[in-house]
């Protein structure tokens, strides 16, 4: 056994330049396949994680119907009973309750339009973490804004300066009132960054003439990937005239904008493996047909055709196995270097990035998962491209092989 | 003793449009330690019946019995092992793994028959010795000459004492110094060691050497002389 090792090892040496060149090709395309993967893989896992964590939650419990009109009409109120009983679920890490709508802002001359919270500060600090966000006063208090810092330049305010809020209230109502900046926070989605405004609960509500009514009560689970389980256990708590919507609902476009851009990726990474099993493959014929001869003396006196197919299988598969290998272990300290020290994007590809709620930087994701994949779908042309050479040993004639 | 039956010989090629008799009939009978040459021109159907004689192809009729072995009755995996243990085999070209040194490549068919690492190693040392090339044991096929790869695969065949040794055309690729060197050794194997060679060429040079010849026409047996 040892002697047919050695064979194999000696066979894959014997074309130096042709064992480093399919050895470098595999490489390079393992390379590129995971540095595409890891760049999308990240900038997907962040946009969603961010829209998650800063925006929707994992759930959030509506009344039916608000979330196609988002108008304030469509406010629900909740039993306390129901809403601790839904806080008590066992995934269910927090329960924020709040009352979202549009407003204009004003201070001076300068309007604009956001999106006003109302939210119990403490719940929601758990729910975004809102609190470490504060760069510049303090976090928010009933009777107080805590403002985005879009917001805040645009308006050229700062804190201790009061905003005057004007929009529609519950049914109709005018709603109207000013509140002094308390402080300033900064998102890193520009489109949120942009538009928001935190106030109390109660200010929302009374601001809003919708005493006691919530747009939703917003989940953040321990567990994300548990969201249907839980979801159907909120869905049996609360009574009929509820929804009870997964993050992916209402983020849509940007579920969808990453399955399309995904499906790019996947693509892109498919012709990328077809060239290289070509060249792989054709590697392997070409190692093959020149060596029928010799395949066919050593099966004339005496080696088993079932001994040699293993060897040239094994040399085969090596090669890319090599190639795989390298390509994954040189991938590891790069990437590992830039998810640390993400590259920041300027300009135009800032913008677009910002545009579809991605952060401006290539970020890469060291997901032990993706290397398993380049690795299994190389895996699978490695095994296909070296049934062919152990197909031809198996179907040696000796006798015509040596004559051909 | 024969070592070697052949009973009506046949083989046809028929895969292509015109079906090629390539031996046509050949009865013929090898005893032990002979000496024996196969002549005639290209195409008249040595290696054919070499081939069939030494179990790595199958008359289309007839059959070829070595020992009490009749060759018609083993499968093809059974061939193979009748092969690594009972016929040395010596072809005209690509005789020798490219990636094995001279001493490794003796000791390969010794090796698959299961022989010890010591014994093999001492005995490829003493073949390589036999047919000079004590000094070229760790050489690589492409560091020797056409004449000393022929060598080493002489070396090969003889060294696991076959019972017999085909070569077909072994001096074909040599120069005639190469060729008479060679035929040298294999005779001198032949006397010392007592193995039966059957071999073939289309070189005069060659049958002047040897012992008994045969020579085929069109697949057929034309002279059967020995000297
Ligand atoms: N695989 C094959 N298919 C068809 N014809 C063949 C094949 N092998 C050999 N032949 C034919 O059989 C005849 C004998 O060939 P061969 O045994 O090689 O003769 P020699 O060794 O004396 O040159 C030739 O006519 C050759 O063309
Ligand atoms: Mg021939």
């Amino acid at each position: 056994m040892i002697t047919l090792i050695k064979l194999a090892w000696r066979n894959l040496w014997r074309n130096k330049r042709r064992t480093l060149i399919t050895v470098a090709s595999v490489f390079v395309a393992v390379f590129l396949a995971l540095l595409m993967r890891s760049v999308q893989r990240a900038m997907y896992d962040t946009a969603l994680d961010n829209a998650v964590r800063l925006s929707t939650g994992h759930l959030q419990v509506h009344r039916e119907g608000y979330w196609k009109d988002k108008t304030i009409n469509k406010t629900m109120t909740i039993k306390d009973s129901t809403r601790e009983k839904i806080a008590a679920i066992e995934n269910v890490a927090v329960a924020a309750p709040r009352l979202e709508s549009f407003a204009l802002v004003s201070s001076g001359p300068q309007t604009k339009g956001a999106a006003v919270v109302g939210t119990d500060p403490e719940i929601e600090n758990r729910l975004t973490n809102l609190r470490e966000k504060v760069v510049e006063g303090s976090y928010l208090e009933p009777g107080g804004a805590l403002v985005a810092s879009g917001v805040a330049e645009y308006l050229k305010l700062g804190v201790g300066d009061t905003i005057v809020l004007l929009g529609q209230g519950y049914h109709g109502s005018t709603a109207a009132g000013a509140y002094p900046i308390v402080g300033v926070f900064e998102y890193p989605m520009k489109e949120l960054n942009n538009s928001m405004i935190y106030l109390a609960l109660d200010d929302a509500q009374y601001l809003y003439a919708a005493p006691r009514r919530l747009t939703s009560l917003t989940l953040m689970l321990d567990d994300g990937d548990d969201l249907e389980e839980t979801r159907e256990e909120v869905v049996a708590t609360l009574g009929e005239g509820y929804e009870t919507l997964p993050w992916q609902e209402m983020n849509r476009e940007l579920v969808q904008f990453i399955r399309s851009d995904n499906v790019g990726g996947i693509i892109m990474l498919a012709i990328l493996y077809v060239v290289v099993a070509f060249g792989v493959f054709g590697s392997i014929v070409m190692m093959t047909l020149e060596r029928r001869k010799e395949f066919g003396v050593m099966v004339a006196v005496g080696l088993r055709k079932g001994k040699l197919a293993t060897i040239v299988f094994f040399e085969s598969i090596f090669v890319t196995f090599v190639g795989v290998v390298a390509g994954s272990v040189g991938a590891i300290p790069i990437f590992a270097y830039f998810s640390a020290n993400p590259i920041p994007l300027t300009g135009e590809a800032a913008s677009a990035y910002e545009a579809f709620g991605f952060p401006p930087a290539i970020l890469f994701s060291l997901d032990p998962g993706l290397f398993l994949n380049q690795a299994s779908v190389t895996a699978v042309i490695a095994l296909v491209a070296a049934v062919y050479p152990a197909f031809v040993v198996m179907n040696l004639q000796a006798a015509r092989a040596m004559r051909a | 003793m024969n070592v070697i039956e052949t009973k009506d010989l046949k083989k046809v090629y028929d895969e292509s449009a015109v079906a090629v008799t390539a031996v046509d009939g050949v009865s013929l009978s090898f005893e032990k330690g002979e000496f024996a040459c196969l002549v005639g021109p290209s195409g008249c159907g040595k290696t054919t019946l070499l081939n069939m004689i030494g179990g790595l192809d199958e008359p289309t009729e007839g059959t070829a019995i070595v020992g009490d072995v009749d060759l018609s009755e083993l499968s093809s995996r059974e061939l193979v092992d009748f092969r690594l243990r009972n016929v040395g085999f010596v072809f005209q070209a690509y005789n020798l793994i490219p990636v094995f040194t001279a001493r490794e490549n003796v000791e390969f068919i010794m090796h698959m028959q299961g022989m010890p690492e010591k014994e093999r190693k001492r005995r490829a040392e003493e073949v390589l010795t036999a047919v000079g090339l004590g000094d070229r044991l760790d050489a690589r096929p492409s560091e020797l000459s056409g004449g000393q790869q022929q060598r080493v695969a002489v070396a090969r065949a003889l060294a696991p004492k076959p019972k017999f040794i085909i070569a077909d055309e072994p001096t074909a690729n040599l120069d005639s110094k190469s060729t008479g060197a060679l035929l040298d050794m294999m005779l001198e194997m032949n006397r010392e060691e007592k193995i039966t060679f059957l071999f073939s060429t289309h070189d005069r040079r060659v049958t002047e050497r040897a012992r008994r010849l045969v020579t085929l026409e069109d697949g057929k047996v034309a002279k059967d002389e020995r000297r």
